[in-house]
């Protein structure tokens, strides 16, 4: 496989399996609560890329099903642990924002994991094998004091954490003009970290510039605040919509799958695309037959 | 050799760092020749520069970066100057340290240290005076332990640091000033003590070598040196004899050395620094009333300070935080009823 090709077979089954979840949903096989990943695709994708799961470590947040399956390629246990079930990555307790798997963690408490991840590029600077943080962060997230405390100690310290913000321009229902002052990148630049932002919804485009990103934290042991703009398709959780329909259709041009899947054949295409949806047919299957929690 | 509780607790931490290369100090002012706000940390930074952090004034976020060094390995020792910004770390006690190991379903563990004094009668005012460990008790997942000067604080920190559960290691202000008092020979200022068994042990003093009496005072930390003037002048004002219990962990309740002494009392009052309502008393009321109902003979008392603020001014300080005078009150009323 090309890496093209691995790039769009990673998002198209990140796609299907979140939308299979909110099917799901309505048909009333899962309860809770859920925060799907439709149309961001992209970051998790082209950024993951370029991390060793056995060596790096993610800190994700309560929309974290992307950088899950991303990282590590587990949707039979996400899923299970998603429908309370004792196969879930932890057992059912953890739910859809609660995750952890080997160098894999999330927590759906806005804000709190920042200094988290930050206490774990500590450790990982102090054990020396020269593993990568990443914690990954909304615009809403923003508004969460802790956030600077943990900017201001990375830079202080000098720790190899990649704070990613995939900025979608809205907390819930909330528009960011309506929660952020100023410049986002300059939030983090007043710390003394270096920043990028890309605008970009094309995952060969992430998957490049990320590697320079992951290598620059990886060679300086410093801090790095990469800011992505992007956007959702899905609701923020499920069914709690109230964007214009019109805005959200003007973005579906730059849809990551779109923007990717022109690149490639379309008998290539569907074959990637056949694969993924037999593969989650049958994690699906599985999941349903599996033990309640 | 007679040393200070500070003194204690700072070579038991020379000794930990000695022993063990994965731990870590983070705290406020903890660098040498500063050696934090209560001299805790004296020396520590000297001998072991790449170990002990200094640390911007960010309590919300340290204790979550201390949840971050625990999740990757390490046994983190946080030091927060005063028990009152405790307070700043709550979404990460409860919302992460108290959650990751279950949440995640066992498969991390989170062995860390938050050492802290809490306590007034130093007039510090509303914000730096506060026992605000009650407020602990209601986050399962987190270990409450609680240093007095009759403990063997170099052992009790040694546990709290092996341990591999997030533990809560209450100190106190003025404790740091006093002598730390092992019992010799089984007594202490010629109460006889008895020290329960296995990590963050409990003390229960007796003033009659039979053991007994009118009631069971149940205490812990910085309230046991008042508690134990109460017993002395009980015996030598008022010829009433009790046991008085200081507990070493107060979450999860060690209830044991409790419910045995209540067994032989009868009666049962309980005794913390602390605001009354929701206090450390209220559960171990409730638990002791559960497990030994027959036991009692009088309803259970509780002694604590007032509900509200802990003034700045020592007149006002002395009125609100209990004190001697109190404890021997609400023994006598036990007494009285029983009379
Ligand atoms: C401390 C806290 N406050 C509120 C919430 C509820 N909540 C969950 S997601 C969310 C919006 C988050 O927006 P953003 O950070 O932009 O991330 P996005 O959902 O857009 O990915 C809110 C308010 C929460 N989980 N945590
Ligand atoms: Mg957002």
């Amino acid at each position: 496989m090309t890496a093209t090709e691995q790039l769009y077979e990673r998002m198209y089954f990140i796609r299907r399996f979140e939308e299979t979840l909110l099917d799901l949903f309505s048909a009333g096989k899962l309860v809770g609560t859920t925060h799907t990943y439709i149309g961001q695709e992209a970051n998790a994708t082209g950024i993951i890329a370029h991390l060793d799961p056995d060596r790096d470590v993610v800190f994700s947040n309560h929309r974290c099903h992307g950088h899950y399956l991303a990282f590590t390629d587990d949707a039979y246990g996400l899923l299970c642990e998603v429908m309370g079930r004792a196969d879930g990555v932890c057992g059912g307790k953890g739910g859809s924002q609660h995750l952890c798997n080997g160098n894999f963690y999330s927590n759906g408490v806005l804000g709190s994991i920042v200094p988290v991840a930050t206490g774990i590029a500590l450790a990982e600077r102090e054990r020396g094998a020269g593993a990568v943080t990443i914690a990954f962060l909304g615009d809403g997230t923003l508004g969460q004091g802790v956030v600077y405390e943990s900017l201001n100690l990375a830079s202080l310290w000098s720790l190899p954490i990649l704070f990613v913000l995939e900025n979608n321009f809205y907390a819930q229902s909330t528009p960011s003009a309506l929660q952020i002052a100023g410049d986002i990148t300059a939030r983090a630049e007043a710390f003394g970290i270096e920043t990028a932002h890309l605008d970009t919804t094309d995952v060969a485009v992430v998957e490049r510039e990320a590697a320079q990103v992951v290598q620059r934290v990886r060679d300086t042991g410093r801090p790095f605040f990469l800011v992505i703009d992007t956007y959702r398709f899905s609701p923020h959780s499920k069914g709690d919509d109230i964007r214009d329909p019109a805005e959200i259709e003007e973005r579906r041009e730059l849809d990551p799958l779109l923007v990717a899947g022109a690149r490639l054949d379309e008998a290539t295409r569907g074959s990637l695309e056949r694969a993924c949806e037999e593969r989650l047919a049958e994690v699906v299957d599985r999941a349903l037959a599996a033990e309640a929690a | 050799m007679e040393q200070r509780c500070a003194q204690v607790l700072n070579e038991a931490l020379l000794e930990i760092f000695e022993r063990r290369d994965d731990v870590y100090l983070l705290g406020e002012d903890v660098l040498d020749p500063y050696g934090g706000a209560f001299k805790v940390t004296q020396g520590l930074s000297t001998r072991f520069p790449d170990r002990v952090l200094t640390t911007p004034i960010s309590e919300a976020s340290l204790f979550g970066v201390a949840a971050g060094m625990a999740l990757r390995g390490y046994r983190p020792i946080l030091e927060i100057m005063f028990g009152d910004f405790v307070a700043l770390g709550f979404d990460q006690i409860v919302n992460g340290i108290g959650k990751f190991r279950e949440m995640f379903d066992d498969q991390v563990t989170l062995p860390l240290v938050v050492r802290t004094p809490m306590g007034g009668r130093r007039g510090y005012g509303p914000t730096h005076s506060q026992s605000l460990e009650k407020l602990l008790l209601g986050v399962p997942g987190i270990t409450v332990v609680a240093a007095s000067e009759c403990h063997d604080l170099r052992a009790l920190l040694s546990e709290a640091v092996d341990d591999d559960e997030p533990v809560f290691f209450v100190e106190n202000k003025l404790m740091y000033g006093r002598t730390q008092r092992r019992p010799e020979n089984g007594y202490v200022d010629g109460l006889r003590c008895v020290e329960s068994d296995g990590r963050y042990p409990s003390l229960t003093f007796s003033g009659s070598d039979a053991g007994g009496g009118s009631a069971t005072l149940a205490t812990y930390g910085g309230m046991l040196p008042i508690v134990l003037e109460a017993a002395t002048r009980l015996i030598l004002e008022h010829e009433l004899f009790t046991e008085v219990v200081v507990l070493g962990r107060l979450h999860p309740l060690e209830l044991e050395p409790v419910l045995e002494s209540v067994a032989r009392t009868g009666a049962l009052v309980t005794v913390e620094e602390g605001t009354r309502t929701g206090g450390v008393g209220a559960e171990i009321a409730a638990r002791v009333q559960e497990a030994a109902w027959d036991d009692l003979h009088r309803p259970i008392e509780r002694v604590a300070a007032r509900d509200g603020i802990i003034p700045a001014a020592r007149t006002l300080e002395d009125a609100m935080l209990p004190g001697v005078d109190d404890v021997v009150a609400a023994v006598m009323a036990v007494e009285g009823v029983r009379g």
